[in-house]
Formats: structure tokens, sequence, C-alpha cells
């Protein structure tokens, strides 16, 4: 009893504890730094990571969108608006506006679920920083070259979740 | 040194004449202050990837080659900020708030000894200059808490400077040990003295005492009471922006480069080297070795703790440090008594 009372004291004395955190963070500090540069590297996603928007294309290059709106009418956050290109043939209808407003948009991905073509989809980032007010629109031409850009990634998370669909 | 300087002493005399005495001086002013301010603004940078390695991280690295030019751009976006002043508050006290803390800590380098005669004013009376000039910077942070007319900054303000009070006197007297031993007030006298051992060796606990009263002094980790910007909003500096913000911060910085050189002019035997083998490496440097230590324990400390409660603190300052100090200080005197040391 008293013995331990004893080292008590002597451990206060001599900083015991404040000595062995120390050597903890010394020892730390030269370990291997897990820190993820950002925009260089980036964290694994899911294949149903649900980043920005892209619109695709078939393989010959037609716009896959049949501006059928479903996808507007669907967002609950209402971030989508189109307008029908009038020139247009009905055999395919095409969208002369397509903007996400991605301020308003809260990454469900119904729009992704409502399209009948696979035309819109969310795509592998989300790296939604601007410098300027106006940059949150995402206009269709951007939203195509994206999809164009990305299209590995975002075949082969299609192709990895399609079975679920 | 001394036949270093005649010519350059010869030169300014001839050209200046009676005025030499004040340009040599305000030279050597400048030769301490200029690089002093380059080592604050670098050691917020040394801070911040020291705690990162600790915590695993990198820290900042984006800035020039691994992150160099991070203070530069620290200073100018520190600058380009509008300085904000409170209604109803005294502009002229508000102001001189910060600038209480920052200067004292870059005055007292005028009796910080670098090397044998190379200091700025060689004082008999060192230690309590510095001593002296150290505890102004109480009122820089009580007269910026009261002029922000804010209730809070007030608090904060009496606050921080009880603790700066509280932990001056057990700095204080953890100084008198080392003041008996080499028998001098004079800091280069002081150095002088441990020449056979540094007074670390039969000072420890002194020495260990001293540093945590300066880091609690220093308001830093684990004892940012004053600060505490989770807690409190910055206490006392809660009204302060831009360069004013700053200048508290470079206070807090300028604080921790100067008790680190006064620790290792007390204890760790200033310009001395470790064995006397290693006396061809210039004195300077080895002060500057013992201090960049004692600045890496202080970061070191702050990666490793957390934050103390105000009456942990008051407790430990009054309770602990001034009993231990003043029994070490009767110890000291029994023992230069019994030995005949003097
Ligand atoms: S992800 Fe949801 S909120 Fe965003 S556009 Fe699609 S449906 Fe609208
Ligand atoms: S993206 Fe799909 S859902 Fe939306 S309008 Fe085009 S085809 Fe219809």
């Amino acid at each position: 009893m008293l013995g331990v009372k004893f080292k008590e004291i002597l451990d206060s004395l001599f900083l015991k504890e404040l000595v062995s955190g120390m050597a903890i963070t010394l020892r730390y500090m030269f370990k291997p730094k897990i820190t993820i540069q950002y925009p260089e590297e980036r964290t694994p996603t899911s294949p149903r990571f649900r980043g920005v928007h892209v619109l695709r294309k078939y393989e010959d290059g037609e716009e896959r969108c049949v501006a059928c709106k479903l996808c507007e009418a669907i967002c609950p956050a209402q971030a989508i608006y189109i307008e029908i290109d009038e020139t247009s043939r009905a055999e395919k209808r095409l969208t002369k506006v397509y903007d996400i407003d991605l301020f308003k948009c809260i990454y469900c991905g119904l729009c992704e679920e409502a399209c009948p073509v696979e035309a819109i989809v969310m795509g592998p980032y989300l790296d939604v920083a601007f410098e300027n007010r106006e940059d949150r629109f995402y206009h269709k031409d951007k939203m195509l070259t994206n999809g164009d850009k990305w299209k590995p990634v975002v075949d082969a998370r299609l192709q990895a979740d399609a079975k679920y669909r | 040194m001394t036949e270093f300087l005649q010519p350059i002493h010869a030169f300014g005399n001839d050209t200046f004449g009676v005025l030499w005495p004040v340009v040599w001086n305000l030279a050597c002013i400048m030769i301490v202050v200029g690089p002093m301010l380059g080592a604050v603004a670098y050691l917020t940078y040394v801070e911040r990837r020291v705690i990162a390695f600790m915590h695993v991280r990198v820290g900042p690295n984006r800035v020039g080659p691994i992150g160099l030019l991070q203070p530069i751009a620290d200073a100018v976006k520190l600058m380009f900020k509008e300085t904000l002043i409170p209604i109803h508050s005294r502009p002229m006290i508000f102001l001189i708030g910060p600038i209480l803390t920052m200067g004292p800590a870059l005055l007292a380098w005028a009796v910080i000894p670098f090397q044998p005669e190379m200091v700025i004013a060689d004082l008999n009376i060192g230690v309590l200059y510095v001593l002296a000039i150290s505890s102004i910077g109480a009122y820089g942070v009580l007269m910026g808490g009261w002029a922000s007319n804010t209730r809070y900054s007030l608090l904060g303000g009496i606050r921080s400077s009880a603790q700066m009070i509280s932990y001056e006197v057990s700095m204080g007297f953890t100084i008198i040990p080392v003041v008996m031993l080499s028998g001098s007030l004079n800091l280069s006298t002081i150095v002088e003295a441990q020449k056979n051992m540094w007074f670390v060796i039969p000072l420890f606990p002194m020495f260990v005492v001293y540093f945590i009263s300066v880091v609690a002094e220093t308001n830093r980790a684990p004892f940012d009471l004053p600060e505490a910007e989770s807690e409190l909003v910055s206490g006392f500096m809660t009204e302060y922006s831009a360069l004013t913000y700053g200048m508290f911060f470079l206070g807090e910085y300028a604080n921790m480069i100067l008790v680190s050189a006064l620790g290792s002019v007390l204890f760790l035997g200033g310009w001395l080297p470790p064995i006397a083998a290693l006396d061809f490496i210039p004195g300077i440097l080895w002060l500057a070795i013992k201090m960049s230590f004692l600045l890496f324990v202080f970061l070191w400390i702050r990666a490793t703790f957390p934050r103390y409660r105000y009456d942990q603190l008051m407790r430990l300052g009054w309770k602990v440090f001034l009993p231990l100090s003043l029994f070490w200080i009767f110890v000291t005197g029994s023992a230069i008594h019994l030995l005949n040391l003097l």
C-alpha cells in the first residue's frame, strides 16, 4: 500500500507520464505519413460513388439524351433545367439547353435512376470548387466533354453496378 | 572578435565622428532584430511541419519547395486584411496592446550574449533587465482585453495576465539558484561560470521548472488558455484582426525564441560547447543549436499534451512550482555554504 503510494509520488516527481507521452509523439514523427495529396492523389471510391454528372454518348458519338425531361421531373432539388431543341426531328429529339445547378443538386442520383437511356450518369469525381458563382452551372457541352473524358471510368462504374439494377 | 571590429570602429569614427556610437548601436540592433523577425516567421513554418509530422500528416508543402514560402504567403495575407477597430473602444490603447506584446520580446535581446563580446549591451544587471522587460508583455494582454470594449475580452485579458504574472514568479525564482551559483547578474558572466559544468546538471529540477514556467508564460500549449480558440474564442484577442492579431502571435513566437535563448544561456552554457574539444565551432552556433533544441521541445510539447484547465494551471504555478523553486534555492544555498563553493 505504502509502496504503491510512494511509487505514484516518484512517478509524478519524475514526470514519468509526460515523458512517455512525449516518447510516443517523437516516435510517430518518423512514421510514414498517411496524408493524401488531394488533387493529385485520391482515395478509392465505390462504383456507386455519386460525383458530378456527366452526359454520355453512344459509341458512334451520337448524344444519348432524348430530351424526355424525366430527370428534370424527378429531381427533388429542381436542379436540372432542360429546353428542347425545336429544330430536332421527332425520331431523335435533342436538348438545346441542359443545365444542372450544382449548388442545388444534392447528389441523390435520382436523375440517373430516372433516365431511360442512361444518358445522365453520376461521374466519378466530386471536384466542385469554383472561382466564379456562374461556374456552378454545368452546361450541356461541359457534361458531354466530361463524359468523353471520363468514359472509361464511367463505363466501368456502370458495368460494376449493372447486375443490381 | 576585437581584432575584427577594430577596423570597422576606426572607419566609423572617421566617417560619422561623434555620432558613431549611435550608428553602431543602431546597426547592431538591426543585425539582431532582422534575423529575429525572419526566425519568428520561419518558426511558424517549422511548428506546423513538426506538429504535422508528429500527427502523421505532412503539413504545409504547397507554397514553394517543401512549403518554404508559406510564412511569406501568410504574412502577405495578414497584411492585406483589414484591421478592424471595434466601436466605443479606445483605439490608441487597442493598437498599443499588440505592440506591447511584441516589443519587449525584441527589446530583451539587447542583453543576450551570442558569443564572448557579441552582445549589444553588456549590462551588469542583465538578468534583472530581462525579467523587467519581459513582464511588460502582460500589460499588452491586459490593455488589449480592456480596450476591446467587450466583457469577454476583458475577462480573457485578466485571466491571461493572471497566468503570465503567476508563472513569471516561479520563473524568477528558478533563475535565483543560477545567480547564486555564478555570483553575477551579468549574462555573459553567467555563461563563463558554466565553463566546468553547465548549470543544468546541478539544477536540473530548476531547469524543468523554468522550462514549464516559460511554456506557460509564453501562452503556449498546453497552457494556451489565453487563446483557447475552441472554448473561449481567442479570449482577450477576440476583437483583433489582421496585422494586430498577427502581432500578438509574432510576440508569442518572439517570446518563445527569447526564452529559449535565455534558457540556453542560464542553464545550458550559452555559447560553450559541451566538451572543450569542440571549441572550433563558433559559439554562436552552439547557442543556436541549444535554442533550436529548446524550441523543438516547445513544439513537441504542443503536439503531445491536451490543454490544462485554468484552476489546474494556477495550482501548478502557486502550489507546486513556487514551493519547489523556493526549496531548491534553500538547497543551493546550503550546498554553496557547506561546500564553500564561492
Ligand atoms: S442528383 Fe438528384 S438533385 Fe442532383 S440533379 Fe440528379 S436528381 Fe437532381
Ligand atoms: S438525361 Fe435522360 S432522363 Fe434526362 S432528359 Fe435526357 S434522356 Fe431524359
